[in-house]
């Protein structure tokens, strides 16, 4: 159910922007409103939700330590997995962001005859989202291009690495093919295996398929059905300066693939895809075990009741005193 | 512990970031930046039309390589009825015949580099 | 253990049969052997927590208060203020499923919402639904779910069915810990009334006497006493026990079951000549006669009011530091709560050792040390006399507790003294020791007898690596530094892998440590005779 309704209303996302430019003919909303009211969406967005996070506090300081802390100067510590400062959390948090350590850690475990329990590293899934947020940044920063002028050669350069194998003409990049093949492994999987597949709901469809439809939309653009791109540079570059055109030149599948990133961007705040923002900001990984060292300040820490001494002694001075403790008040 | 301080940092690079083309334009002028390719010599007709040509240029020169060096059939007769050679060299740069204000301007501004010059000599350089 | 549990054979058959409903539908049922006793009322009244009254899961009628879902949703809406932990975590899942099966109760019972992402969706639905915009317009395609008395039902089963031992938490890409959930999960529980009593008992004994056991302090005073004859029973020598000293230079702080029940009991006697031997300047106490804090398996609020009578008592005493005992939950309270909820401790001085003069820089705030810190050091230093073929009829391997694993890192400081006590030491495999180590599958308050198929199914993984030394190294006791440990991984043991024995790592120091002035020793601290020694015909007593 969850892949059917997903994948519809991408189907009707695309529906959507061909009838409104090639039926209905507002260009100029589908190449200039929606996408700068998508941006707006998407910056504001991001920034009131990591406000939000902000404004909630972190009472404890509570890193999920996997290595071993740092103690007596003769027993080595994992200073990585264990970080006891910031230095070392930056490097963590580094490794997490950049390389997805912590799933780079992933097992398998199946129950044989015996029983007996069999755990076994496995990397797909870590492989997989490498390939696809490796090959999204990289297209996110290829595409930087259309945006700014003069290209910097370093862009060129990178671009050129990505089509390091001269195949096809225009030439295939790299980045495409793997971020098509990532996203449809990601999304095999959850239809595959049978726990995942419990566990999907539309919302972890719906961005496969919306990222879907960008990536095959713009491989389309460059590889089959070709496009005027100094109009949509203009039209790019019109877009960061204020002043858009949208030219005649432009073309339907530009239109789908933009109304496509618009929607993926108003989208972002709204949902599971925070998880870019949020990984910064994970108390479990972004603190320093350091706890018995500083003391972590809770701005709540409430006043509770508690049971004192003098109450304890209270109640029990005459046992105490019959089996020799020594007592405060000997009333 | 709120860490407000940290987080403001992670807004401010969030920012920079996102608007950096922005910056990056204006510190380069870029922005204004309009494209204007030099006309062709003689006349307005190409091999085929010319917004044809715009997005799929590259398609018709590797086909014609192609021919030439595989299929030594250097001839074609253009969508306007006349015979072209399958020459980058003889028959484009022939019309266009100033590669800088030309070809390398449009690939300039979208950050292409075609693979063309690595055999083909620019003919500028061969008569100043 | 109780009778009409299912032989291994049949219980290793592990299904993974999700509902058709899928999991929106929270209809739950409370099968014999997976639930826990609810708690008794006079224990939330002496603790003055709310909806005191007699039930049991299976009622249909829990007697929720009126405005339950009212006290629920702004319950809620308060800690996702408070915790950043729980706002992140609401909403950042990406249900990638690398937690699934990394928890022992899901990898032993295959139920599938005890798949960690699983038990927070639980409560992530209802989030989204009543808290987020985008679920308030989408409802069920959301993944949003209405708040109802079933959802409350299958809130409580399944935040009763994990331990907070934060292993799917390693794993995550994004740190998500599911011990947060859970302890949200169960604070919102409690604010119904909705407790157990494996919980709420030993709270409010706690809270009373010190102690979860309920232990006065006379009866206090008895078990150290008694455990102080018996080790001049097995050694000949008198140690020295004080009790509520003021003046002495360490409060030492341990599990109340150290000394009142089996096989703690022979760690304590392990301490207690450890401390006679390098003459110690130390006192117990009976007010804070408990390190373990079940507060940490309740709310944040109970764990401070049961944690603040340690440094109180330090205070009172006028100690200079604390040691601290074997103790898995006890230590995540102790390193990331105490100083945090209860400090800051500017009364007491910076950990040093008396012995070796070793200062504890990695407790210069809280000022308390874990004993096998403190051991380690000493060993280190040769301040010991050590004979560790007293313990060559141990074949050891260790089990890292979880929250001194995940929640602190204490990792090697137990191999070190292990090693350095034991001549028969190994390892068990790879994925399930150090941070990686599982569960006991009893641990946050359910080691109880009621729930025993769930815990002998959550502890199936522990006990499988422990039957792989077993049966290829010949590990016949295994080591570890925990209370909730030493209670319940022996019928764990005895149910999936007889023949291995449970102890702690002090026990092993006490068997090894050569005191001064004592003869040939003719026991173990169990009161086992040592091969080759003749019975002289009195029984050495090891029943506690």
């Amino acid at each position: 159910m969850g892949v059917m309704f997903s994948l519809l209303a991408v189907v009707v996302l695309i529906l959507i922007a061909v009838a409104g430019t090639e039926l209905a003919g507002w260009r100029d909303l589908f190449g200039i409103v929606i996408p700068y009211a998508a941006v707006v969406a998407f910056v504001i967005g991001v920034i009131y939700r990591v406000l939000k996070w902000a404004r909630s506090a972190v009472p404890f300081r509570i890193p999920t330590t996997c290595g071993q802390q740092k103690t007596l100067p003769w027993i080595k510590s994992s200073k990585l997995d264990n970080p006891h400062n910031l230095f070392w959390v930056l490097c963590r948090m580094f490794l997490e962001v950049f390389f997805f350590r912590s799933l780079f850690r992933n097992t398998r475990s199946v129950v044989v005859e015996g029983p007996r329990i069999l755990y076994s590293p496995t990397k797909w899934l870590w492989a997989a989202g490498m390939a696809f947020h490796w090959s999204l940044l990289i297209v996110l920063i290829r595409h930087c291009k259309y945006f700014i002028e003069p290209v910097p050669s370093w862009l060129v350069t990178m671009q050129n690495l990505d089509g390091f194998f001269q195949i096809g003409l225009p030439i295939i990049l790299t980045t495409d093919v793997v971020i098509v093949a990532s996203l449809t492994f990601l999304f095999l999987r959850r239809v595959v295996d049978q726990k995942l597949r419990y566990l999907s709901l539309p919302a972890d469809y719906f961005p496969l398929f919306l990222l879907l439809g960008i990536t095959v939309s713009g491989v389309f653009m460059r590889y089959f059905t070709k496009t005027d791109l100094v109009s949509i540079k203009e039209l790019a570059i019109g877009l960061v300066s204020f002043s858009p055109v949208v030219s005649s030149e432009v073309g339907l599948v530009f239109f789908v693939h933009i109304f496509l990133v618009s929607v993926l961007l108003a989208y972002i705040p709204l949902s599971k895809l925070m998880h870019f923002a949020g990984v910064f900001m994970s108390p479990t990984r972004n603190l320093a075990n350091n706890n018995r060292v500083r003391r972590h300040i809770n701005p709540w820490n409430p006043k509770v009741k508690v049971h004192t001494y003098e109450e304890y002694e209270d109640e029990y001075r005459d046992l105490m005193k019959a089996a020799g403790l020594p007592v405060d008040k000997e009333e | 512990m709120y860490n407000g301080g940290k987080v403001l940092i992670g807004i401010l690079v969030f920012l920079v970031l996102i608007s950096s083309p922005l910056w990056y334009n204006m510190a380069m002028d870029g922005s204004d930046y309009q494209i204007e390719l030099e006309k062709a010599v003689r006349g307005d007709d190409c091999v085929r039309d010319s917004a044809w040509m715009k997005a799929n240029h590259m398609d018709l020169l590797n086909e014609w390589r192609d021919q030439v060096v595989r299929n030594d059939e250097r001839f074609e007769i253009g969508s306007d009825g006349v015979q072209y050679e399958r020459s980058l060299s003889f028959t484009c740069l022939s019309c266009h015949e100033n590669k800088d204000k030309f070809c390398d301007r449009c690939h300039d501004y979208l950050g292409v580099e075609p693979y063309c010059w690595e055999c083909h000599i620019v003919p500028k350089e061969v008569q100043p | 253990m109780s009778k009409n549990i299912k032989t291994p054979e049949e219980m290793a058959r592990i299904k993974f049969e999700p509902s058709a409903n899928g999991w929106m539908d929270p209809a739950t049922e409370f099968r014999p052997g997976t639930w826990n006793f609810t708690a008794v009322p006079e224990t939330l009244e002496y603790l003055d927590l709310p909806n005191p009254r007699k039930w049991r899961p299976t009622d249909d009628d829990w007697q929720l208060p009126e405005n339950w879902q009212e006290i629920i949703h702004e319950g809620l809406r308060e800690r996702l203020k408070k915790y950043r932990t729980l706002q992140i975590f609401m909403d950042i899942c990406v249900r990638c499923g690398a937690c699934a099966d990394k928890c022992h109760y899901f990898i032993g019972g295959g139920d599938p919402k005890n798949m960690p992402v699983m038990r927070a969706e639980l409560l992530r639905s209802v989030y989204r639904n009543d808290f987020t915009t985008a679920g308030k317009i989408l409802g069920k395609i959301g993944g949003g779910r209405k708040l109802t008395k079933q959802v409350i039902k299958e809130w409580f089963y399944y935040f009763m069915q994990c331990t907070e031992c934060r292993r799917c938490s390693v794993f995550c890409p994004y740190g998500i810990d599911t011990a947060e959930i859970t302890m949200m999960g169960r604070e919102l529980l409690n604010l119904l009334g909705l407790s157990i009593e494996w919980i709420n008992t030993p709270l409010s004994n706690c809270y009373r006497t010190g102690n979860h056991l309920g232990i006065q302090p006379h009866g206090f005073a008895d078990s150290i006493e008694f455990a102080v004859d018996e080790l001049e029973e097995i050694t000949g020598i008198k140690v020295d026990a004080p009790i509520n000293r003021k003046g002495a230079e360490i409060l030492f702080v341990a599990p109340s079951a150290d000394y009142f029940a089996s096989p703690h009991y022979y760690t304590l006697l392990g301490y207690l000549l450890l401390f006679h031997e390098i003459g110690l300047d130390y006192t117990w106490s009976t007010y804070a006669s408990e390190g373990g804090n079940f507060g940490l398996f309740h709310s944040s609020d109970m764990m401070k009011r049961l944690n603040a009578k340690i440094y109180m008592e330090a205070k009172r005493l006028g100690v200079k530091h604390i040691i601290g005992g074997e103790c898995g939950h006890m230590w995540r309270v102790v390193h990331q709560y105490m100083d945090t909820m209860n400090g800051p401790a500017d009364f007491l001085e910076v950990p040093v050792s008396p012995i070796t003069g070793t200062r504890f820089d990695n407790a210069t705030s809280t000022k308390m040390v874990h004993i096998s810190e403190f051991t380690s050091d000493l060993i280190y230093h040769n301040k010991l006399k050590l004979d560790p073929s007293r313990n060559d009829h141990w074949h050891t391997t260790y089990h890292d507790s979880c929250n001194p694993a995940r929640a602190m890192g204490l990792l090697d400081e137990p191999r070190y003294i292990i090693n350095k006590v034991c001549n028969n030491f190994v390892e068990m495999p790879e994925n399930t020791i150090r941070e990686q180590t599982f569960c006991c599958g009893s641990g946050a308050g359910l080691g109880t007898d009621e729930n025993m198929e769930t815990r002998l199914r959550g502890g199936l993984p522990r006990a499988n690596a422990v039957k792989f030394v077993h049966e290829n190294n010949d590990a016949n006791i295994l080591l570890c530094m925990c209370a909730i440990d030493k209670a319940t991984l022996p019928p764990l043991l005895e149910y999936w892998v007889p023949g291995v024995e449970v102890g702690g790592v002090h026990e092993m120091v006490g068997n090894a440590l050569i005191l001064e002035g004592e003869g040939k020793r003719k026991t173990d601290l169990r009161g086992t005779p040592y091969p080759g020694i003749e019975d002289d015909g009195e029984e050495g007593d090891s029943n506690v």
